[in-house]
């Protein structure tokens, strides 16, 4: 069902079966599917409201791409203070995953800079909610999957900014200490730290990105080269025999590109937006990402473990980044970022072998006291999902009964 | 009011294409734009955004009546009073169900109405000013429907070929003028008017659909299929014998 009149989401909620509301599709489990069930298709629900030359504050429709925003606004000297690795995802859908950037150990996570939302209950309710204003909805809306309504719009805080380049530093890193390291020293002086590391070699080398706003405006703006994975190869091209080579190759390239250079921010935050349809790279069976945070004290021993299992299990991971969060709690109640350190993975579905190594990983995540980012979830088990999210029951006094996921079917029971 | 931008009016302006064509001329340039929508309510929301993605370009909102051929000469007539049209953009119409259409003539009447009568009509008050000052564009929304006619929308189809036989008229009388007659023939595209066919797929994108009108405008082109790809399909589609045509169910 396409959502596209704001003003008419209530008579559409009101009288469907029960669904879930779907953006870009983005999330990499089942966060906002619904085999057998209504997907409420909010893209259509992209217009600005209103925008505060002064104060920064946008309101728009929920079903806004980033890009959009993104794309407007930073030529005139504004930008998302927080966005995820690709600006191929709604408004509605960054809030209702919480979702986290580069800069989290600065500027938190997307619900932070949201002043208010509104929220259509299928009863037909409405409620408006911000961080004063009724802040139990808030909380529960903000990383709540889309399970306490549907969003139809939202003011944003935006940030200043000089233009659209960045002050970028690689620095390759040839074990795990030395990572820990760089992203300690970095906090202070850098806003954008994260790492891709190479979980094939074992050793826990990688390469270290950071980056600042750059205060140049004036350097021309690159061009824009699209690439489209055109056809679905029929089996995974990410395997053993590609990813060595790969990652050999990934490393060394970029430890001899090592050092400051500027970047642009599309480049910078959305690597792989270019590459259209790059899942595809996966074959017919697709992939299962797989990011867990565990506290910083037993972080560097947890991903010494993940990346020493992942070794043995002999899959690969190709995406495999790794990045700590800072010292701050986020504002919603099933939100994904928590002080630690987080490690994003992907491997091939080969079935029952992947799924075996992913239960390895997550007994390594219960006992480090961590917990799965949900929005890249679909299989994690139902204890694991209670133990890494204390505040369960009390979200659940917000959810929509009329509102129903594959996920939430799967791990909360409805 | 007077200034010198571009001004652009558009018909239909809460149609998705419509809005799309308006985001990406608010985009290129600042312009002086008019929307001109049955429910001025909605209109506004369309008026809004442009105004947050363009705040130097004048975006003003004019709720008309679509059916009565009065009321549609005196809002042209006002509109171009105030200053002198660049563009007009014809996009309005809705995409009824072809079996109320054969059940219920008042369904038939309205959709004929809104698709075929309504868009003439408005086209030509328009072009009687614009072949006074001897400039101007007039571009209106046909369909690939309207190319044959087919029993799965055929009702559709006959008012958009109105629309076509029209445009097609209207260039012959201002072929030697200044001003330009623009035809498009959108394909099936992803909008909230088709959002019942999204199961079949093969939606074209609506930004896609947009990109190519305006660059049809800009360019003067007299008939333009959006996506190309149509131009080809429907020419088969003109060309087959009735024989074969007529086992096809489309």
């Amino acid at each position: 069902m396409v959502l596209s009149d704001r003003n008419q989401v209530i008579q559409q909620l009101k009288s469907s079966r029960s669904g879930i509301a779907h953006g870009m599709g983005r999330s990499y489990g089942d966060v906002c599917l619904n085999p057998d069930g209504v997907l409420w298709q909010t893209t259509s629900l992209d217009r600005f409201i209103s925008f505060d030359e002064i104060t920064g504050r946008l309101v728009c429709e929920a079903g806004m791409r980033l890009r959009d925003i993104q794309r407007l606004m930073i030529p005139r000297g504004w930008i998302l203070p927080v966005t995820p690795g690709t600006q191929l995802v709604t408004v509605g859908g960054a809030i209702a995953n919480d979702v986290h950037g580069k800069n989290h150990h600065v500027l938190g996570s997307f619900g932070d800079h949201i002043h208010r939302i509104r929220l259509v209950r299928t009863d037909g309710e409405i409620i408006e909610c911000d961080p004063q204003v009724k802040p139990d909805w808030f909380a529960a809306t903000v990383g709540g999957l889309g399970l306490t309504g549907v969003i139809t719009e939202a003011e944003i805080q935006l940030r200043r900014v000089a233009g659209p380049w960045l002050d970028a530093e690689t620095v390759p890193y040839n074990n795990l200490d030395e990572f820990f390291h760089l992203a300690d020293t970095s906090e202070a002086d850098w806003e954008h730290t994260v790492s891709w590391i190479d979980c094939i070699s074992g050793g826990g080398r990688g390469i270290f990105m950071r980056g600042n706003p750059a205060n140049t405006g004036l350097c021309p703006e690159p061009k824009n080269r699209k690439l489209t994975m055109p056809f679905v190869p029929p089996i995974s091209l990410v395997n053993s025999l590609s990813l060595k080579p790969f990652n050999m190759a990934y490393f060394n390239l970029k430890k001899w590109q090592a050092g400051r250079s500027p970047a642009h921010y599309e480049s910078f935050f959305y690597p792989l937006d270019n590459l259209m349809e790059w899942n595809r790279m996966y074959g017919p069976k697709g992939f299962f990402q797989y990011q867990s945070v565990v506290p910083r004290e037993v972080g560097r021993d947890a991903v010494q473990a993940m990346l020493a299992e992942i070794a043995r299990s002999g899959e690969g991971s190709f995406l495999a980044v790794l990045k700590t969060f800072g010292n701050r709690q986020a504002v919603g109640m099933m939100s994904f970022p928590q002080p630690g350190v987080t490690l994003a993975l992907d491997f091939p579905n080969k079935g029952d072998r992947t799924l075996k190594l992913l239960e390895r990983l997550d007994s390594i995540v219960r006992g480090a006291g961590g917990r799965i980012y949900l929005a890249k979830d679909a299989r994690m088990p139902r204890d694991l999902f209670k133990a890494g999210y204390p505040r369960l029951a009390e979200f659940l006094q917000y959810r929509d009964p009329g509102i129903s996921s594959a996920m939430s079917r799967r791990l909360i029971g409805y | 009011m007077s200034n010198n931008k571009k001004k652009i009016v558009i018909i239909g302006a809460t149609s998705a294409i419509a809005e799309h064509c308006a985001r990406l001329w608010v985009k290129d340039d600042v312009i002086d734009l008019t929307l001109v929508g049955r429910d001025s309510e909605k209109t506004e929301r369309v008026a809004a955004d442009l105004r947050v993605r363009s705040p130097q370009s004048a975006v003003c909102v004019l709720e008309a009546d679509f059916i009565d051929p009065l009321a549609i000469q005196q809002l042209v007539d006002k509109i171009v009073a105030e200053a002198p049209v660049h563009t007009v953009l014809i996009a309005h119409g809705s995409l009824p169900d072809q079996a109320a259409c054969q059940q219920d003539l008042t369904t038939c009447h309205e959709a004929l109405t809104v698709n075929g009568i309504s868009p003439v009509l408005f086209a030509e008050a328009f072009v009687s000013h614009m072949q006074k000052a001897n400039q101007g564009t007039l571009a209106i929304i046909g369909s690939v429907a309207g190319d044959r006619g087919r029993k799965s929308n055929y009702v559709y189809g006959a008012a958009k070929g109105l629309v076509t036989r029209y445009a097609q008229g209207l260039q012959h009388r201002l072929a030697n003028t200044g001003v330009k007659v623009v035809l498009i023939k959108p394909g099936p595209t992803d909008t909230p008017m088709t959002a019942h066919l999204k199961q079949q797929g093969g939606l074209a994108n609506v930004e896609d659909v947009a990109q190519l009108i305006v660059k049809a405008i800009n360019q003067g082109t007299p008939v333009t299929y959006a996506p190309a790809k149509w131009a080809l399909i429907m020419m088969i589609i003109r060309h087959l014998p009735r024989f074969i045509f007529n086992k096809l169910d489309i």
